[in-house]
């Protein structure tokens, strides 16, 4: 019982990960329709922005200038990650989608490959080829509940993903922005026509799914703190399928299959030998499909954003 | 001056030349009919005035500012406002959502604002929901404001789109074909409404018509397209009169 607790706490935490990811896939989906396939490795920028972020700012309280406690600095960094890996998606979606707005769907693809493979090599020019090692921002402190151990890390980073999560379901549910995501995911024509600016809807759309993206990079950094320029394909392509699995542009969706996900795989990985847990694990979601083609909240002819 | 003043508008696609030197003149309370055939170019002007389309040559001048170069969502905001043809809907979107988003570009918090500033927020949102509010109880839908649009007759799905036209804060509304597939009942009931919409808020309206005896129970002045032209253009009786439109339009049909 205690090691199902246990298990159940772990999966949390990985599935907050593809959560926030997946929902950055869906979103961009839901609202025009593409998926980003760089998705992945815009996670894995909003990592290192993280890293530089929190290197720097623990070499100012190293040096004294300033004097704030790690959480503060966690904070910190969670909030510029998330604002400058925004801008990173702002300028993916000007420069890589806009233009191919009215081209095939399989350019928009293949154009999100290329900024994938662009984005990587980039920080791997820009970083070099050694892993990074994301300084611990908080002193690891974990409670014994029962037999079942948490970490006050774990604790925090399913907290800030559920704070993220439903922010987003308030933004998208209440705000003119919000508003107008869903309403671009039935036209691009008419939106306009009620005086709504639809390149900058589009353009906040990736903001938001890259800041999300960002916050999951800086989570990930605390939880397991080395980074390497290609840790985001491999998690780019699972949040994707969460975010498939989900139902494509369903916001609850993609949370839902997210954590799904991360439980999936962490159970698995219980019952068999890990080198077997993604065979296993991608099996059995393969199964889920087979059954609903369209995921949990998707509809056969519908991937509109929705709640 | 002229609240809407369009002069010599032209559009070529390829060798078609869909629409040529379409002119049109009108004051703010005017009420004016575009009738012609199928594929006469009538859809086309409201999209060269709305900024889908550019026109080849032209202008299109509401209150002397001219629309050339503006992207659609700023014309709308500058009070050209519009219904369509073939429904534009949001499904997944309710009654009242469709109307205040119409305000988009009158709503003028933040994003910051959205998350953290709580009371102008409210202000705003309230506001907005009031104003949808009296719009739909216009069209007679505020009953229905938590619905989805979906779920809605198809007459009331277009009181609904002439609501949120209305939203927009426009000058001018341009209604295209706004009783198209509506059985008498609903027809009544849309008649009603542009009445009280002319009437009330004094706007000025361009309708674009197929049904002829709607068109001329309604408007001052008509012009009649065929071809991409002009080719009469007068009071509802001149119109109905009018040789060349009896041959080009009417054909048979003068059943009145």
């Amino acid at each position: 019982m205690t090691v199902f607790f246990q298990s159940l706490v772990n999966a949390l935490q990985w599935g907050s990960f593809y959560a926030l990811i997946a929902l950055g896939y869906s979103m961009v989906y839901g609202v025009l329709m593409l998926f980003n396939f760089a998705h992945g490795d815009v996670f894995m920028v909003g990592a290192y922005i993280s890293f530089i972020v929190a290197t720097a700012l623990t070499a100012l309280a190293a040096a004294g200038t300033i004097a704030i406690p790690g959480w503060v600095v966690l904070l910190l960094t969670i909030v510029c990650a998330m604002m400058l890996n925004a801008i990173v998606g702002i300028i993916i979606e000007r420069v890589g989608y806009r233009p191919l707005r009215e081209a095939p769907r399989a350019s928009a693809a293949i154009t999100g490959l290329m900024i994938g493979i662009i984005l990587e090599t980039g920080v791997l020019a820009i970083m070099g080829a050694q892993r990074a090692k994301f300084p611990s921002l908080i002193q690891s402190v974990t409670y014994d509940v029962g037999g079942v151990f948490i970490t006050n890390k774990k604790i925090m980073i399913v907290l800030v993903s559920i704070v993220l999560m439903l922010a987003l379901d308030q933004f998208v549910k209440k705000t003119k922005w919000g508003m107008a995501m869903r309403a671009m995911a039935f036209d691009y024509t008419v939106v306009p026509l009620m005086g709504v600016p639809a390149n900058v809807i589009a353009a906040l759309t990736f903001a938001i799914g890259s800041g999300l993206a960002a916050s999951a990079g800086c989570l990930f950094g605390v939880a397991y703190p080395v980074l390497d320029p290609y840790m985001g394909i491999v998690f780019g392509w699972k949040a994707f399928v969460a975010a498939i699995l989900g139902g494509r542009g369903s916001i609850l969706g993609a949370t839902l299959a997210g954590f799904l996900l991360g439980f999936i795989e962490i159970f698995v990985a219980l019952i068999f030998p890990s080198t077997m847990r993604d065979f296993i694990a991608y099996s059995i979601i393969l199964l889920i499909l087979t059954f609903r083609p369209h995921g949990f909240f998707g509809e056969p002819h519908s991937a509109r954003l929705r709640l | 001056m002229p609240l809407l003043e369009i002069k010599d508008l032209s559009i070529r696609f390829g060798g078609l030349q869909a629409v040529k030197n379409y002119n049109l003149t009108m004051n703010p309370g005017d009420i004016r009919g575009l009738i012609g055939p199928n594929g006469a170019g009538k859809t086309t002007v409201f999209n060269m005035m709305t900024g889908i389309l550019t026109p080849t040559e032209g202008q299109v001048l509401l209150n002397n500012w001219s629309i050339e170069g503006f992207q659609p969502y700023q014309i709308a905001a500058r009070g050209i406002g519009r219904t369509f043809q073939n429904l534009c809907l949001w499904r997944h979107m309710t009654v009242l959502e469709h109307v205040k988003m119409a305000c988009y570009s009158k709503i003028t918090y933040g994003l910051f604002g959205a998350f953290f500033g709580g009371a102008r927020r409210k202000r705003e949102e309230t506001q907005m929901t009031n104003k949808a509010m009296d719009l739909l109880a216009l069209v007679k839908l505020d009953q229905f404001a938590d619905q989805l649009v979906g779920n809605l007759p198809y007459g009331a799905q277009r009181r609904m789109e002439i609501a949120r036209a209305l939203a927009t804060d426009p000058k001018i509304l341009l209604l295209d074909e706004p009783t198209a597939g509506m059985n008498p009942e609903e027809l009544d009931q849309i008649m009603e409404i542009i009445r009280l919409v002319h009437g009330e808020y004094k706007m000025a309206i361009l309708l674009i018509e197929h049904r002829l005896k709607f068109v001329m129970e309604l408007c001052e002045r008509i012009q009649a397209l065929v071809f991409g032209e002009v080719i009469a253009e007068g009071e509802p009786e001149e119109i109905r009169n009018h040789p060349q439109v009896i041959e080009a339009y009417l054909g048979k049909e003068i059943e009145y």
